[in-house]
């Protein structure tokens, strides 16, 4: 086990990355234009790109520097260049109708935080891993979940849902590299090539919303019901 | 020479949606669908039989043919030969799509074989990437008719199911964790590897990751309250997708659930795991019974059937032990057999009559005297009324539910098993035998491609009301054995 017996150094560096990526959702939920969000999780990715590698140096797992490079390059670059192919057909700037504003979204987000952490820290104690980076790594992993499921629930643009989906797979991605290093690689490619599929397939719908429902926004979907 | 069999199975479906798209011509695709399902149809008979004395590893373990996942692939090739059947009858009433019936039969190949892949992979990892490719792939499908409300459906039907399963991924990779604990860092993540560590696993680790899976797969298996895609897809999408997407891919998602179910047990957190599961199965059955009273969308009234019945499936599981998962598997299948009746019968009433609307059907008996016999003997089925064969897996795991004293699920089930057969044979009532509006609309013929599939569901569903055939009992009681949910 990784976690369990780490120099203080590689702990504290993984430590600030995950925060780091943890900060940056709150940067995507905070916002209210769709290109913020974009660059928020282009960053998010190069983020967790550097944390794999790191991992690899401190862990010794050689093979995370091919999945750093790899994320760096889909979920960095490609998916986010695809995301942004999409913003510039819809011209739709941002959200427009919100639920909730961006500042009560923050707080909401910090509740799914704090609440994170109470899960975390009861998993952690039962493994005898309290105080070490492990419940850190969950905390984020489930509080990333929460909060892309809040911007699902309170966003309605389909390129949010887009964008709520892929922080909810950021924040798997980001935990697993910390608590299971050893994940086969081909697991770890597999999961990333089928990321891809999916936004090329949210592509595709995207463009049928606008061309037989008219409109891109949730809202306008309620023609079943019941 | 299972191996030999389980490469055809696949590469039959494979080989069709490759010709499909190649040649681009309906009629070819019509015949390389419909061939590619009879293959799929005569393998997986014998590998059903042969994975008795399996299980049988290939691919360096990441594929497997075990009895769970056999007797899954049965069924997924039972409904997708009828589906094939059928397609071709129902898909040249839609003149309109002519032109881009070969996408249609490539993805519903594509379909098919996401769903059998789903069915024999060993690794959880692996597992969960079949289930996200059969979403991607049935999505098309769902919106093929490119209405708005098609693709209304297929949207809602994506995201919803995205969402729910990268829960499940979540749950995977905390199951891979709490492994790492027994089997050291890096280890091949298969079910029979799990099954085997579970008893030095943490509970409260493996608990959490149980709930996440639940929820994750249970989004695509519709169990309630994760259900809300399920009935705009099954509504919105051609009839033949309807029925494999009820059919076939419920069961295939529900395997998952019931692999993971089998480690907790294994792991000494069976019997939360089971009650947590019996829980989400009367949820269903309750949401399934209110939508189904009042229910105006004749599609939309078989979708909340499949709710039903997927919760039905689930308090089999949920209820554990050799009844309970006897009655689980025999359910999956008649459910198969049935629900591809019922969407067949539904989607040539709403093709002929031209409308998705309960209340402008009327009078199905006298205009289509077998066709509507058919239907209303799978709508008797379907409600689990005797000689049919749900009658039977439904009494099976009520009677398992009473063993295990889970007698409030039991006595809750039954309540709601009567409201639904009162409500959804009111709507037939209604379409039989209420009296027909002065005028009289001018009905489209249907090809006895649209009527021979439903035969084909109906008598096995007839037999196996009236004779379980004792070599799938002891089938089902063998697996019952493997999984060992609930036995001590």
């Amino acid at each position: 086990m990784l976690v369990a017996h780490l120099d203080p150094l590689a702990a504290s560096i993984f430590s600030l990355m995950a925060i780091a990526s943890l900060l940056l959702a709150f940067v995507m939920l905070g916002s209210r234009w769709l290109n913020n969000y974009l660059y928020a999780f282009a960053a998010e990715s190069w983020v967790i790109a550097a944390l794999s590698a790191a991992v690899g140096f401190y862990g010794g797992y050689p093979e995370l520097y091919l999945i750093a490079l790899l994320t760096a390059l889909f979920r960095g670059l490609f998916l986010p260049y695809l995301v942004w192919r999409i913003i510039r057909r819809l011209s739709v700037a941002r959200e427009i109708h919100e639920i909730l504003q961006p500042s009560s979204a923050l707080v909401v987000g910090a509740l799914s935080v704090v609440f994170s952490l109470a899960v975390s820290y009861r998993v952690g104690q039962s493994l005898d891993l309290a105080g070490t980076v492990a419940v850190l790594a969950l905390t984020v992993m489930l509080s990333m979940k929460l909060i892309g499921f809040l911007m699902l629930a309170v966003r309605h643009e389909a390129l949010s849902h887009i964008l709520g989906l892929l922080v909810l797979e950021n924040g798997i991605f980001l935990g697993a590299q910390i608590l299971v290093p050893g994940m086969p690689v081909l697991i770890e490619i597999v999961i990333l090539f089928d990321l891809l599929i999916v936004v090329a397939c949210f592509g595709v719908l995207v463009q049928y919303l606008v061309a037989h429902v008219g409109s891109t926004s949730s809202l306008e979907l309620k023609r079943l019901v019941g | 020479m299972t191996g030999a069999l389980l490469l055809v199975m696949m590469i039959a479906p494979a080989a069709s949606a490759l010709g499909c798209f190649l040649l681009r011509a309906r009629g070819a695709a019509e015949k390389l669908n419909l061939a590619a399902s009879i293959m799929v149809f005569v393998t997986a008979i014998p590998l059903t039989i042969m994975s008795a004395r399996g299980p049988y590893h290939y691919w360096a373990d990441y594929i497997v043919l075990d009895m769970p996942g056999a007797w899954v692939t049965l069924c997924t090739a039972i409904v997708y030969l009828l589906a094939s059947i059928y397609a071709v009858g129902y898909m040249r009433l839609l003149p309109e799509e002519e032109e881009k019936l070969w996408s249609f039969y490539a993805l519903f190949s594509g379909f098919a074989l996401t769903v059998l892949f789903s069915t024999v992979m060993n690794n959880a990892g692996l597992y969960w990437i079949a289930i996200e490719l059969t979403t991607l792939v049935s999505t098309f499908l769902v919106g093929f008719e490119r209405a708005a409300e098609s693709i209304e459906a297929a949207w809602k039907y994506i995201i919803i199911v995205s969402a729910g399963i990268s829960l499940a991924l979540l749950g995977t990779v905390l199951f891979y964790w709490s492994g790492s604990f027994v089997l050291g860092p890096v280890y091949d993540m298969t079910w029979g590897a799990l099954q085997q560590a579970g008893s030095k696993m943490n509970p409260t680790l493996v608990t959490l990751a149980y709930l996440l899976v639940l929820v994750g797969y249970g989004t695509k298996v519709g169990l309630a309250p994760m259900h809300s895609w399920l009935s705009d897809a099954h509504s919105e999408s051609p009839a033949p997708v309807s029925a494999m997407l009820s059919g076939a891919l419920l069961n295939g998602a529900m395997l998952g659930i019931v692999r993971y179910l089998a480690i907790c047990d294994a792991a000494g957190v069976g019997s939360f795991a089971r009650t947590v599961l019996v829980a989400l199965g009367v949820l269903s059955l309750l949401i399934g019974a209110l939508f189904i009273v009042r229910q105006d969308g004749i599609k939309r009234l078989m979708a909340y059937s499949s709710v039903e019945h997927m919760g039905v499936v689930a308090l089999g599981f949920g209820f554990g032990g050799l009844f309970g998962v006897a009655g689980a598997l025999y359910h999956m299948l008649n459910h198969s057999l049935n629900k591809s009746l019922m969407f067949f019968g539904a989607g040539n009433v709403m093709r002929s009559f031209g409308t998705k609307d309960i209340r402008d059907i009327r009078g199905v008996w006298t205009r289509f005297p077998v066709q509507g016999s058919l239907w209303l003997a799978g709508a008797a089925a379907i409600t689990g009324a005797p000689p049919f064969g749900l009658f039977l897996s439904e009494l099976v795991i009520l009677r398992a539910g009473l063993e295990r004293g889970y007698d409030w699920a039991v006595y809750t089930m039954i309540v709601l098993l009567i409201v639904i057969f009162v409500g959804f044979l009111n709507h037939f009532r209604e379409m039989y035998f209420d009296r027909e509006p002065e005028a009289i609309v001018e009905l489209l013929p249907l090809s006895r491609w649209c009527v021979a599939p439903m035969w084909f569901a109906l008598a096995p569903l007839l037999l196996f009301g009236v004779w379980w055939p004792p070599a799938m009992w002891e089938h089902f009681t063998a697996i019952g054995r493997v999984l060992k949910i609930g036995l001590p």
